[in-house]
């Protein structure tokens, strides 16, 4: 059994190999280049501080009315108002809720729910891109299996990823309740033309709200202008340095939502359920954290996603970036390494200490096909090579050239 | 060595793991997922591979999810169903070792670096003084699964290793329990993985391929002794449901064409010849030589017969298996495993019965 310790150790991105560790004959464990920011990212420290208090001292409810009670409860909207500054609303526009998945399936069924509600006897729509993340894809199937009326329509991407304007166009009429459009992409990092689909909304649709999954995006878009139309915002802490499990979805004033949680009316009805405050709070200090550094940072980022991306197409033949670069968030390079098997490819560059995605998971965690690149009309022998390296908070210049380093040899052994 | 383990999720791989990881190899484990969506049973459920990633986990070593469902489903699961459209009887779990196992997974082994590829399997890998690879029985006969690996030859078994293959399931188990992995109490698998329990192989077919009702015939007197609701479900050497007049009757001969089935009486029913369909037949190592002693096994845990192989004059001749003594009927399709006539513990190569000869 490896020492718990020393594992951990090797586990913080760029340290060093950890003598020792396990029994004689394994190998050495690499040095940690994290490449999947995407997936999830490291804590920041100042988060990590902020949040302490409440993992110790700070218990109480913060519905309570007693001194313990009313610092949880301060900490708690001290958070919001945080929040509701980087996301520009209103302070009671922000619903914290447990992630970037339940933020999604609140803003889907809970829109659809109050629309179907509020139309009796007649359709009620929601057009999403082909290409949304399966929280919001499975919470639009959901809608429209279980809610009466309900109906989902896809809106294809071409081959950037870019949603087709002309065909949401077309799936726009008085029946449609809800749009729904990623800000960027998780896989291929694309960034939707929003404000294009907030005003074709409003043109033809001028009853439908509007939700962005700005998942991806929050770390390197300016929400308060990028998600500026839409009625329903998700958001997610640990994309860009906060804890998992922690989330909000702006609702804008005057947007009905039919809450899942019900119980003791906390988040103004919307969302029942003891706050957790330690999320919220590690929520609002990762988001104004990001925020601060947000324009240094994608200048930084995207020169070494350049770099990588430029570096290993030079190194290795046969390789396809699957999305323009100029569509996409800084931290996203999403290459096809053709005749290549990503299962492979994952594991060859885990064994050197790379951590890069293949794609998502299903239940099992085997990789699923990808929805995404199947909808960008990228062939399969191309999407079974298919590897997202996403940069991020922590990424330097050493984690691009130990990649660059490891990446190259990797594919040629696997192409034999 | 570098070994990647193949993690079914059962307690035999999970000790295969640990004993590895115990020898100081650098262990990787894997778990195929080969079938459909979060179901609750068979090799490949969701429940498996928790349980192989938590074992992964307890021996701390790293464990990866590869998908081989489509090649699973083209290469095991569609000539499953192909064969019983024309009346075969198929061996999934030799299959999936032939195409799945030991060759996709031994080659992505191979790809990725690794030295070994180990199975949870009950069989055993030697070396001879001359460096040559032997396939013996598993320690624990009742557990022995070399049958369903007869098919492997020098090239393969040069890379594989079978950990608990020496050992008694009894002490598979306590090894489980001492290493408190929580595999060690689980059942062992059984029939076929990618079938349910409840929907059975009926049911399983009869949504992939056209089941037609049929005849019973008596093999002597031709008569017609009753009615079928499925020919393709029908193995020779099958007892159930082919009765006549209250007298046990054996299927001989499954005709899906003109939808019938021929049974025969216990002693006319059997054969003293097995006839190996050219091309099929694979040795672990050199050939056996014309007239060479063998048992054959004509199924995982049957009873080795004694037998005289008969090779044809060339590559493209059928090797038949003569019975010293009659055997119950043999069905086409089935996998036949030789063992040594001099080393019974000793596989020397199977092949897929195409036919066989009635001894009436």
């Amino acid at each position: 059994m490896p020492d718990g310790e020393a594992t951990a150790a090797a586990l913080v991105p760029g340290a060093a190999p950890v003598p020792g560790s396990g029994p004689g004959a394994r190998s050495p464990e690499p040095p940690l280049t994290y490449l999947d920011h995407a997936a999830s990212t490291p804590m920041r420290p100042e988060v990590v501080e902020a949040m302490a208090p409440f993992a110790a001292h700070v218990f109480g409810h913060p519905s309570g009315s007693h001194r313990q009670a009313r610092a949880a409860r301060a900490a708690l909207e001290e958070a919001r108002d945080q929040v509701a500054q980087v996301l520009g609303c209103a302070p009671a526009e922000v619903v914290f809720t447990a992630g970037g998945t339940e933020a999604d399936n609140l803003a889907v069924l809970g829109a659809l729910g109050a629309a179907a509600l509020e139309r009796p006897g007649r359709p009620t729509v929601v057009v999403s891109s082909a290409v949304e993340h399966a929280a919001v894809l499975a919470s639009c199937r959901a809608a429209a299996a279980r809610l009466p009326g309900v109906e989902h329509q896809e809106v294809g991407v071409d081959s950037r990823g870019v949603l087709h304007l002309d065909q949401l166009a077309d799936a726009l009429d008085e029946d449609v309740a809800l749009v729904t459009v990623m800000l960027a992409n998780n896989e291929v990092g694309t960034v939707q033309p929003l404000s294009d689909v907030v005003a074709e909304v409003a043109r033809r649709a001028p009853g439908a709200f509007v939700h962005t999954d700005a998942v991806q995006a929050a770390p390197w878009l300016d929400l308060a202008e990028a998600a500026a139309g839409a009625a329903l915002v998700s958001v997610s802490a640990h994309k860009l340095g906060g804890p998992k499990g922690a989330g909000a979805l702006v609702v804008r004033k005057g947007t009905p939502l039919l809450p899942l949680m019900v119980g003791g009316g906390q988040e103004r009805e919307r969302r029942a359920g003891t706050h957790d405050v330690a999320g919220a709070v590690g929520l609002a200090a990762a988001l104004a954290a990001s925020a601060a550094e947000r324009e240094e940072e994608s200048v930084r980022v995207a020169a070494l996603r350049d770099r990588l991306a430029d570096g290993i197409q030079a190194a290795v033949p046969a390789v396809v970036e699957a999305a323009d670069r100029k569509d996409v968030l800084p931290g996203h390079c999403l290459l096809c390494f053709s005749g290549v098997d990503r299962e492979e490819l994952v594991l060859l560059l885990d064994q050197a200490g790379v951590c890069v995605s293949g794609g998502a998971a299903c239940a099992s965690g085997a990789l699923e096909p990808s929805h995404v690149l199947a909808a960008m009309g990228v062939p399969d022998a191309d999407a079974r090579g298919a590897i997202r390296f996403s940069l991020g908070h922590t990424s330097s210049s050493a984690d691009v050239e130990r990649a660059l380093a490891v990446v190259p040899e990797a594919v040629a052994r696997l192409r034999g | 060595m570098q070994v990647l383990v193949a993690m079914s999720g059962g307690v035999d791989s999970s000790v295969a793991a640990a004993l590895l990881v115990a020898a100081g190899h650098d262990v990787t484990g894997a778990t195929l997922k080969l079938w459909g969506g979060p179901s609750d049973s068979g090799c490949c459920s969701v429940a498996d591979v928790d349980d192989a990633r938590r074992v992964a986990q307890q021996l701390g070593i790293a464990h990866h999810v590869f998908n081989l469902a489509d090649e699973f489903g083209r290469d095991v699961v569609a000539p499953y169903v192909a064969a019983h459209r024309v009346g075969r009887t198929p061996n999934p779990c030799i299959e999936c070792n032939r195409t799945i196992k030991f060759e996709r997974l031994l080659a992505r082994a191979r790809r990725l670096g690794f030295d070994k590829l180990a199975t949870g399997h009950h069989a055993q890998v030697t070396a001879t003084p001359d460096a040559r690879w032997q396939l013996r029985r598993g320690a624990d006969g009742l557990k022995d699964q070399s049958y369903v690996l007869s098919m492997l030859g020098q090239d393969a078994l040069a890379q594989v290793c079978f950990p608990v293959g020496h050992l008694e399931k009894a002490a598979v188990r306590a090894e489980a329990v001492r290493l408190g992995l929580r595999t060690a109490a689980k059942p062992d698998s059984q029939d076929v993985c990618f079938i349910h329990g409840r929907e059975g192989r009926g049911g399983f077919l009869a949504q992939r391929l056209e089941l037609h009702p049929g005849v019973v015939v008596d093999e002597r007197s031709g008569e017609t002794l009753g009615a079928l609701d499925a020919v393709e479900l029908v193995t020779v050497g099958q007892r159930r449901g082919m009765a006549a007049a209250g007298e046990r009757r054996y299927a001989v001969d499954v005709d899906v064409g003109s939808r019938r089935v021929t049974v025969a009486t216990a002693a006319r029913a059997r054969v003293d010849e097995a006839i190996l369909e050219p091309g099929s037949v694979t040795w672990v190592d050199e050939a056996l030589e014309d007239g060479a002693a063998a048992f054959a096994q004509v199924s995982a845990h049957g009873r080795p017969a004694p037998c005289t192989v008969r090779l044809g004059a060339g590559a493209a001749e059928a090797v038949r298996c003569c019975f010293d003594e009659p055997q119950r009927p043999v069905a086409p399709g089935q996998t036949l495993a030789l063992y040594d006539g001099r080393d019974p513990g000793a596989v020397v190569g199977a092949g897929i019965v195409g036919g066989s000869r009635r001894v009436a």
